[in-house]
């Protein structure tokens, strides 16, 4: 049997009288996408510091591949990397200077650091930026430049610390498919994110983190259908037919209504676990319903839970927003 | 330009192809030894004033103000004529410019420890110690380009060094031994103090009465009977003596030794301290 990419027990650390990380069980298992998944200040970046032999946990152990990682750190370091929320490369060289720099530091030759990170550049369609200081790249261009530097050795684990935070979404997308190929290529990526969308998109399991300890954990779909299917946001053209309206839902959907701060909008679980309707069925009628009774609708969606909504769930009280 | 940059953004679509080649698990390198891993982080000091030259201003402006300022300052009422006075007073001031040039070296890492890629460094299966020592090895040269533009400006104001070429080059020498092992109190207060201006501030109070409470300026005979003890295990003293000694052509080994001894203590002492910091931040 081999040994999971990352097991932790009861792993704790401790700033002065902050706890960060409370007690956190993990088992990732080898060539997978895991989710870490929290608000700001959950505990997401120590633990993964912790992993990266960046910080000694104050209490429980932590294995990689079967290493400790406070005994067997150097062990443990030659088998990751990390990509940190703040680009993990010197701002002040250029693309190909940083590439060499750790290409050597981590053993190649002269010649060998220069082909390789030519081919990395090339890879990750930075060539022609290859000769400019990291601090003149774009943010897409700048997470590349961070992961191509993670990848000079393939690494057995990759550790991506909020990776798409402050990209627009086509820089978003290539990262997201550069994980995918990376992951498929063997290597386990563990990621932390704020965004429930983006742990779906990657992440074969996911653990949500609060204040420091994981308050639920299982595949996306587990995660989503615990907290129900979506939500129903709606929109009237008349403020006054909103009591109405928010009638009509409640009898439908089964749930309690929640009126915006916006006088025409309405706010609704689609609660699909307890009936065998899906969200979507339960939203059509939910429509059907508001037409019969006359009332008018401007805009009607059915989303997906945000990350404030798995919280709300999971925690009874709203998330922190990002 | 902007927009060719928006261009080349817009056109990348990671290739499971290309990217999948570059995935390949082929057999790791080698790990470095400590010796080619700090020399390639040295690599990195050099690269960095390469590309901000500008940072070179503190090691060749200061220096020559310094000399120039106390050269004429002091140099009629203390020897009768500023040639005389430079004779007694380069090696000194040499001194006395690069030490405090050295903490340049913890005010650098300060900013720079507080950037991702250390993060990066630390997380590499090399040498520890590496990253600051590579960093220190940059900093020599500064030390050593800062050391020869004195020389410089002392020879052309009429400094004359009895020892020649060679007791020139040596006493530099000595003096960027020194340096390197000075620079470790630097790199320990650039780990646990948290701004740079603190870094600063801590500097300069242990830099000022170190190279002014010592030979470099006057004759420590006149000087109080406490302060002469004080000037006396003073290491700056040690240094600016050997380097005299050397410069004047009559290398006096004991204060050489002292500078050895002293060097050796300090990396000791605040190489370790410095590492503790670095293995703990």
């Amino acid at each position: 049997m081999t040994a999971p990419a990352i097991e932790t027990a009861g792993l704790i650390k401790r700033f002065g009288d902050n706890t960060a990380v409370a007690g956190v069980d993990l088992t990732v298992p080898p060539g997978t996408v895991y989710g870490l998944l929290g608000p700001n200040g959950a505990g997401k970046t120590t633990v993964v510091r912790m992993l990266a032999t960046l910080l000694r946990p104050d209490g429980g152990t932590a294995q990689v591949f079967g290493r400790d990682v406070v005994r067997e750190a150097d062990a443990v370091r030659s088998r990751v990397s990390l990509t940190g929320q703040y680009a993990s490369v010197d701002e002040d060289l250029t693309g190909t200077e940083n590439l060499i720099l750790l290409a050597r530091l981590l053993g190649h030759s002269k010649p060998q650091a220069r082909d390789r990170a030519a081919q990395l550049l090339a890879a990750f369609g930075l060539t022609e930026a290859a000769g400019r200081q990291v601090k003149k790249y774009s943010g897409g261009m700048r997470r590349r430049i961070d992961i191509a530097a993670s990848i000079l050795n393939t690494p057995d684990l990759l550790f991506l610390d909020e990776p798409t935070t402050g990209l627009d979404p086509r820089s978003r997308n290539q990262v997201w498919d550069i994980v995918r190929i990376v992951v498929a290529a063997g290597t386990t990526v563990l990621l932390t994110t704020q965004y429930l969308d983006e742990a779906d998109q990657l992440a074969g399991r996911i653990a949500v983190i609060d204040h420091g300890k994981v308050i639920a954990e299982g595949t996306p779909g587990e995660l989503k259908s615990s907290i129900g299917a979506g939500t129903i946001h709606v929109r009237l053209r008349e403020a006054a037919q909103r009591p109405s309206a928010e009638r009509v839902l409640a009898a439908v959907l089964g749930t309690t209504v929640q009126q915006g701060s916006d006088p025409v909008a309405l706010t609704a679980r689609a609660e699909a676990g307890g009936s065998e309707r899906g969200a979507a069925e339960l939203a059509s009628q939910a429509l059907a319903r508001l037409a019969e009774a006359g009332i008018v609708v401007d805009d009607f969606s059915l989303g997906q839970p945000s990350l404030d909504e798995v919280f709300l769930a999971l925690t009874d009280r709203p998330g922190v927003p990002a | 330009m902007s927009t060719d940059t928006a261009e080349t953004v817009s056109a990348y679509a990671p290739s499971s192809e290309t990217l999948g080649a570059v995935l390949a698990r082929a057999d790791r390198p080698k790990r470095p030894s400590a010796w080619a891993a700090s020399l390639t982080f040295g690599w990195r000091a050099i690269l960095k004033i390469k590309h901000v030259p500008e940072q070179l201003f503190d090691v060749t402006a200061f220096p020559i103000i310094m000399t120039l300022m106390f050269t004429y300052l002091f140099g009629g009422a203390l020897a009768g004529s500023t040639g005389e006075y430079l004779q007694f007073f380069l090696p000194g001031i040499m001194v006395t410019s690069v030490v405090m040039i050295t903490m340049y070296t913890g005010v650098g890492l300060n900013t720079d420890i507080e950037k991702g890629v250390f993060d990066r460094f630390r997380t590499l299966p090399v040498w520890r110690p590496a990253a600051l020592v590579g960093m220190i090895f940059g900093d020599v040269l500064r030390y050593i380009l800062a050391a020869t533009t004195i020389m410089v400006v002392g020879l052309i104001l009429g400094f004359r060094p009895e020892g020649g070429f060679l007791g020139v080059v040596g006493g530099m020498a000595l003096l960027v031994v020194f340096s390197f092992a000075f620079s470790w109190i630097w790199t320990m207060f650039g780990l646990f103090l948290r701004s740079e201006k603190s870094v600063m501030g801590a500097s300069m109070l242990v830099l000022f009465p170190l190279t002014f409470l010592s030979n470099v300026f006057v004759d420590p005979g006149t000087m109080p009977g406490w302060l002469q003890a004080f000037v006396k295990i003073n290491p700056v003293t040690h240094l600016v003596s050997a380097i005299r000694s050397i410069m004047a052509g009559s290398p006096d080994m004991a204060e050489i030794m002292w500078t050895f001894v002293a060097s050796a203590v300090l990396i000791a002492v605040f190489g370790t301290l410095t590492m503790r910091l670095y293995n703990r931040k």
